[in-house]
């Protein structure tokens, strides 16, 4: 096994990574950098994780051949790692529930956030309301529109959603603008990032938050199937259920790790997320990582079906991971994850999220060409729930 | 020397304190641009901070961000930016310009041919805001070498061991944020400034320009009691943003002009 000790002391993954901020964040990040690095060698906050982890997320999450589904595509098995039955149903609360106990032991109480598809900001207000905080969630009013009923979830939960008018209005503006809060509000805020992204430490903390996933599979895989699986898939947005899936099996160089991008309508067309498939490197949030920008380095706006998908950025250590070709990465339509999407309602009985379908509709498309004694894993990492009025309205319904 | 330090001797020759105005290029169109920075010399200014729109502005306030939108709308690159910069030369070959903006643009273009085309364009100053001591030597050198300074942030929240980090790098001016926010976001503490102004002055040997949060000549006047230059954003941006067409560069003349007799008083 060859050694894979990153990212460095400054945050940087290779060329990537890094700390890309004004000076006024300097000081918030390196109490967060010193505070987490503390912590993550603390047996007894580790200790306080798992408990979480296990007693109020529902860890571990089972792994599960999908038989049917595997049948249908016609030659390698297809297993899922269940990150949908998670509380609150996504392996987001993976991180949210490691930074809120972070946030704990630094003694903020109000904690931030930024959200796309709402996912992120439902697993904040929940792991907020656990544990007795003020909640803040920065949301796109694009996003709000068309997340109407994750924005409901967070007000129950207790949550104020401020809805963001800048730039696209969209996830990127969100994330803007709770960097905006967390710089003016920097003494009493934990500001919760909910991918792989951001300034150093948060690829790193997000990822070990979320290895948890890797880790279990270490294990699971030996005891289901009597080995590792030839390859792991898991859907990119910013990167972190496939960074926490990929992270374990780094040094396993004999399992291939395959990141998932969302194609929109097809990378041709321009209308598409899929930052390191077609992206180029760059400056954004934070860190130097794969953007979609133009030829003057203005960030673009993205497209998918899945709002959790549509970021024009991705996390740096996914950018090394590609350039270092430890893992691949492809995409997928639209209409390839909606058609994933139904195979696995209508064969497994799951109801996966539109994110999620993309890494199943790409596993689908390689078990073909392979035989059937090869395993190929998907990371399955949140469920559909939320996702019911895009796909109905897919089908030319209104619910 | 540079055209930057020269200013300073000079003004500090004649007892007087800089007056930096920032405006973001191309707002509120590209033919604006460089009459926009004569008449802020005319005014009173001694460098002109000027905005490389991006599009995501992370550490400014909504007026700055406004301003930025409207550039992008009217398609004003980096390249643009220092076509500006080239066109005032020739009328103003003394008033040093300080490009401040984002990473990004700057990544795209690559190091060297940025470096190359401000030198050209008659840049004297950069100032990334995203771009801290740690993640800017790169670039910084390669600007050193085509004889432009860096220009860099400190904050209420930079220790002492980053104020000398910066002190190692920047060149020309050293620009205090006087406020933990983003810009336009609200007004100067001015004890909190005069109290940390000799702190960073017995650490860092350049001259200290404070900004964010200054809104009016009699705040201006204040803080060049204490400091070296008054830079002022937001509310010149503010100004842009509601003048007529007609009367843009008259509102800003005014404006800028009230400044400068306030500080000079
Ligand atoms: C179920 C699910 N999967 C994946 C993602 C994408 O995020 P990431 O790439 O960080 O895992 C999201 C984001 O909202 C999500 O809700």
């Amino acid at each position: 096994m060859q050694m894979y000790d990153l990212p460095d002391s400054k945050g940087h993954f290779g060329p990537y990574g890094g700390v890309f901020v004004a000076e006024t964040l300097i000081h918030a990040l390196d109490e967060l950098r010193t505070q987490y690095e503390a912590l993550r060698n603390d047996p007894a906050f580790v200790a306080e994780f798992e408990h979480e982890l296990k007693h109020y997320v529902g860890r571990p999450s089972p792994v599960y051949h999908a038989k049917r589904l595997s049948q249908k595509a016609g030659g390698a098995q297809i297993w899922l790692k269940r990150e949908d039955l998670n509380h609150t149903g996504a392996h987001k609360i993976n991180n949210t529930m490691g930074q809120a106990l972070v946030a704990r032991h630094m003694g903020k109480k109000r904690i931030i956030a930024e959200t796309g598809a709402g996912q992120h900001g439902v697993a904040s207000a929940t792991v907020a309301a656990r544990f007795g905080m003020e909640c803040v969630v920065y949301m796109g009013s694009e996003d709000i529109h068309r997340q109407a009923q994750n924005v409901y979830r967070m007000k129950l939960l207790g949550a104020s959603v401020v809805p963001v008018e800048s730039g696209s209005r969209t996830l990127k503006d969100a994330l803007n603008e709770a960097m905006r809060d967390w710089v003016t509000n920097v003494e009493g805020t934990f500001y919760i990032i909910g991918t792989v992204a951001g300034p150093h430490p948060y690829p790193m903390m997000v990822r070990d938050f979320n290895s948890v996933v890797g880790r279990e599979l270490l294990t699971q895989m030996p005891d289901v199937l009597g080995r590792q699986p030839d390859a792991i898939l898991a859907c990119v947005g910013g990167g972190s259920n496939a960074m926490g899936a990929f992270y374990p099996y780094i040094p396993h160089t004999d399992v291939r790790l395959i990141g998932v991008e969302a194609g929109g309508l097809g990378l041709a067309t321009g209308k598409h997320a899929a930052t390191l498939c077609a992206g180029t490197p760059g400056v954004l949030h934070g860190n130097r990582t794969y953007l979609m920008q133009d030829a003057n380095g203005q960030i673009i706006e993205t497209h998918s079906i899945s709002a959790g998908l549509d970021y024009p950025g991705v996390g740096p250590e996914h950018a090394w991971l590609k350039d270092t070709g430890r893992a691949e990465y492809v995409s997928v339509t639209d209409d390839e994850a909606l058609e994933a999407f139904h195979m696995m309602c209508r064969l497994e009985g799951i109801i996966p999220a539109l994110e999620s379908s993309h890494a199943v509709a790409h596993a689908v498309k390689m078990a073909r060409d392979m035989s059937s004694d090869k395993v190929l894993l998907v990371n399955l990492s949140g469920r559909g729930d939320k996702d019911m009025a895009t796909v109905a309205e897919r089908s030319g319904l209104t619910l | 020397m540079s055209r930057i330090s020269a200013t300073f001797e000079k003004l500090q020759a004649a007892g007087r304190k800089a007056l930096i105005p920032f405006v973001t290029a191309g707002d509120p169109d590209n033919a604006s641009a460089v009459p926009i920075m004569h008449t802020l010399v005319a005014a009173g200014a001694n460098i002109i901070e000027l905005g490389v729109p991006f599009s995501d502005p992370m550490a400014d306030g909504p007026t700055i961000q406004r301003s930025s939108e409207r550039a992008l709308k009217n398609g004003t690159s980096l390249r643009d930016v220092l076509g500006f910069v080239t066109e005032f030369r020739t009328r103003d070959s003394e008033t040093p310009v300080v490009l401040m903006g984002y990473a990004n643009p700057i990544e795209a273009m690559g190091y060297d041919a940025f470096a190359d085309a401000a030198a050209e364009a008659g840049v004297d100053g950069v100032l990334v805001v995203d771009y801290p001591p740690e993640e800017s030597e790169p670039l910084t050198m390669k600007l050193r070498h085509r004889g432009i300074d860096s220009i860099f942030l400190l904050s209420p929240t930079s220790m002492e061991a980053r104020m000398d980090g910066v002190a190692r790098l920047a060149s020309g001016y050293v620009y205090y944020v006087s406020l933990k926010g983003v810009t336009g976001a609200a007004n100067i503490d001015l004890t909190e400034v005069s109290e940390r102004i000799p702190q960073i002055r017995s650490r860092v040997n350049l001259p200290i320009g404070v900004g964010f949060g200054i809104r009016d000549g009699a705040t201006a006047r204040a803080i060049a009691g204490v400091s070296d230059a008054v830079v002022i954003g937001s509310r010149l941006v503010q100004e842009i943003e509601s003048s007529p067409p007609e009367a843009l560069l008259e509102n800003l003349h005014r404006l800028v002009s009230e400044i400068r007799q306030a500080m000079d008083a």
